[in-house]
């Protein structure tokens, strides 16, 4: 499929194992696929499934047992720690479940965060990549706002701006939803189709298998291994949904 | 991230949490300006000791008679009867580096004028002695070489002796008083000195010609000592060698046997005092030098705390792409900038505890330049050194787990 398209995930037979004491968990046990430019991907599975650690794999921040892993053409697994930050910073936006936000920061500054670990961008290049990515989420009207003063799903667009504002080949979604409440959650899910459909490579990890039904492609994870891969050709529109929801009864 | 930046991210680290940074800060406040104003006690009573023993002239030699104590053995008594009416007149007929010269014949005893009397010290001296003292004569004259022939019975008072024997509003000069029933007129009082460092009250003297006090009062043959004044502070050495070669000469010591006199000079004297007080200083220095210590170890306990509190940041400027060491950076700057900030507020309250709270207490004290910069340059290593572990700690954490910290 596809195969015209430039891949920006490979993995090779990636494996992930454990030392617990005497016992080695296996957490992956031999994981391989591609990930195309452009992608909408749901990695999904139930706790224990290892898409934790798949996460961590593909975000840089371990390397496998054993097996490779290319991120944009790099492999990563030789990699030191130092150089994996480095390419963390540059080719990886992480969206965390909890936000993550820094506390007492107004949005931009937090946006800008990245930026700030890369040495080419100056003070004004920075906030002006910032305001970019901010008003691209929507929150053009909220640049001044400290983490403390906005909602659940204002902070989650936040955290979703600091994941588009150093351009990265990928952008992790770890439960991106996982904090929100239904209505909040959709408004993500049309964020997210919105930058899918500008053209981003985005990976949602989940353990909800209805958010499948709103990426292109879904794959399914049980003790380690892949159990399903399925392109979705029937993408619903999570704007949709979202509309459909019930007016919220507040008056 | 460059250096600007980090220190930016720091100054706020340490503003976001004001109530603690300023309890960490004030150990090194304290401690700075414990040490600050230790030195400056020391300092101060070093130049006080040192203004005062010039004031008695920094050129002075005194020569005693004995050797110096050696190895605890006892010295014949007759060592001490060694300095005679002729080794004076060989000093004063060859001096070359030796300006003045006095014999000094001491005696203790009552004065008694009228129904008042009072316990003091008399001085034989020669006249030269006042300009060796450089002490000056207030009201009347000082004996002259002509009292000194006649071993007249005339003297020159110190302050106290007048107020105890006299009383305000009465002129002593031309009064008689009784030294040991020996009447003495008194020709002149002396300027007023005060104590000296020592506690002992310099104005109560009686001064009078050596001979006088030799023949009159003491009943003796030798001086107690002889004092005599270099030409410069510089010449004291020379000066030394000089009375050595006469005294020697005069004593008929052979080469091989050691002196049997002692010459002491002020500026020797001088030194021993400073580097006592410099003994004393480094004492208070370092007893203040170890709450720098503790507040030092302050700073880390806080930053170890802070590191732990801000795991969940640390994860996420990791994932965001900062190094260990980058991280090991911001928090390190962070205790030097606790650390620093205190230091620089340690030092202005040291020095306003020098410049206005220890001259309530009448301590004397003088704030050193070097012990600012040796304070402040402390309060950067304590920001180094113990921002280290901490900032460590923070650099090792590994961020997949710093990241769920909750």
């Amino acid at each position: 499929m596809e195969n015209n398209k430039k891949v920006i995930i490979e993995l090779d037979q990636v494996k992930r194992y454990f030392q617990v004491g005497s016992e080695t968990v296996k957490a992956l046990r031999g994981i391989s696929f591609k990930i195309y430019e452009g992608e909408f991907v749901t990695i999904q599975g139930t706790s224990g499934s290892g898409k934790s650690t798949l996460l961590n794999q593909l975000g840089c921040l371990d390397t496998p047992t054993s097996g490779e892993y290319y991120l944009d053409g790099v492999p990563v697994k030789k990699m030191s720690k130092n150089q994996r930050a480095h390419l963390r910073n540059r080719k990886i936006g992480f969206v965390f479940q909890n936000y993550n936000l820094l506390p007492n920061t107004t949005s931009v500054e937090n946006v800008e965060l990245p930026l700030m670990y890369n040495n080419k961008y100056s003070a004004a290049q920075r906030r002006e990549a910032a305001i970019k990515a901010l008003q691209a989420v929507g929150l053009g009207d909220r640049l001044e706002h400290k983490s403390n003063q906005m909602s659940g799903g204002q902070m989650q667009r936040v955290a979703i701006a600091r994941a588009l504002v150093n351009t990265p080949a990928v952008i992790l979604a770890d439960e991106a939803t996982g904090n929100l409440d239904t209505r909040t959650s959709f408004e993500m899910l049309v964020l997210f189709q919105k930058l899918h459909k500008d053209g981003h490579t985005i990976i949602f990890v989940t353990h909800n298998p209805d958010i499948a039904r709103y990426s292109s492609r879904n794959i399914m994870l049980r003790d380690g291994k892949i159990r399903e891969d399925t392109i979705n050709t029937n993408i619903e529109s999570a704007a949709e949904a979202l509309a459909a929801l019930p007016k919220p009864q507040d008056d | 991230m460059n250096i600007q930046n980090l220190i930016k991210v720091s100054i706020r680290a340490v503003f976001s949490n004001k109530m603690r940074s300023f309890l960490s800060m004030l150990g090194i406040i304290i401690g700075v300006a414990a040490v600050i104003a230790m030195m400056s006690i020391g300092q101060g009573s070093k130049e006080s000791i040192r203004q005062e023993l010039s004031t008695m002239g920094t050129n002075l030699l005194t020569v005693r008679p004995g050797a110096d104590m050696r190895g605890g053995v006892r010295q014949d008594p007759s060592a001490m009867q060694t300095l005679k009416i002729e080794d004076y007149e060989s000093i004063i007929n060859e001096k070359k580096y030796v300006t003045y010269v006095s014999p000094e014949v001491t005696s203790g005893g009552q004065v008694i004028y009228g129904n008042n009397n009072t316990t003091t010290t008399i001085y034989g001296e020669s006249p030269e002695y006042l300009q060796i003292k450089q002490w000056d004569v207030e009201k009347g004259d000082c004996f002259t070489e002509e009292d000194i022939k006649k071993s007249a019975k005339v003297c020159v008072v110190g302050k106290t002796i007048v107020d105890e024997l006299f009383g305000e509003n009465v002129d002593p000069i031309g009064k008689n008083i009784r030294f040991k029933s020996i009447p003495m007129k008194i020709i002149g009082v002396l300027k007023s000195k005060g104590y000296n460092s020592w506690g002992m009250d310099q104005d109560n003297v009686i001064i009078a010609p050596y001979t006088c006090v030799m023949k009159r009062i003491a009943a003796q043959t030798y001086f107690s000592s002889i004092v005599c004044s270099a030409i410069t502070e510089e010449l004291s050495d020379d000066a030394i060698d000089e009375l050595t070669k006469i005294l020697r000469r005069n004593h008929k010591i052979k080469d091989e046997d050691a002196d049997d006199f002692t010459i002491r000079s002020q500026a020797e004297m001088m030194e021993t005092l400073s580097s006592t007080m410099d003994t004393v200083t480094l004492i208070l220095g370092i007893a203040a030098g170890f709450s720098l210590l503790i507040a030092g170890i302050g700073i880390m306990n806080i930053m170890l705390v802070s590191v732990t509190e801000r795991t969940k940041e640390i994860g996420l400027r990791m994932a965001v792409g900062a190094t260990g060491f980058v991280i090991s950076v911001q928090f390190l700057i962070e205790s030097i900038i606790i650390s620093v900030t205190g230091g620089i507020f340690g030092v202005l309250l040291g020095i306003a505890a020098s410049e206005w709270i220890l001259p309530l207490f009448s301590m004397p004290s003088i704030v050193p330049l070097w012990s600012i910069l040796l304070s402040f340059s402390v309060c950067v290593v304590i920001g180094v050194l113990f921002g280290y572990i901490p900032a460590r700690k923070a650099a090792n954490m590994d961020p997949i787990e710093a990241i769920r910290h909750e």
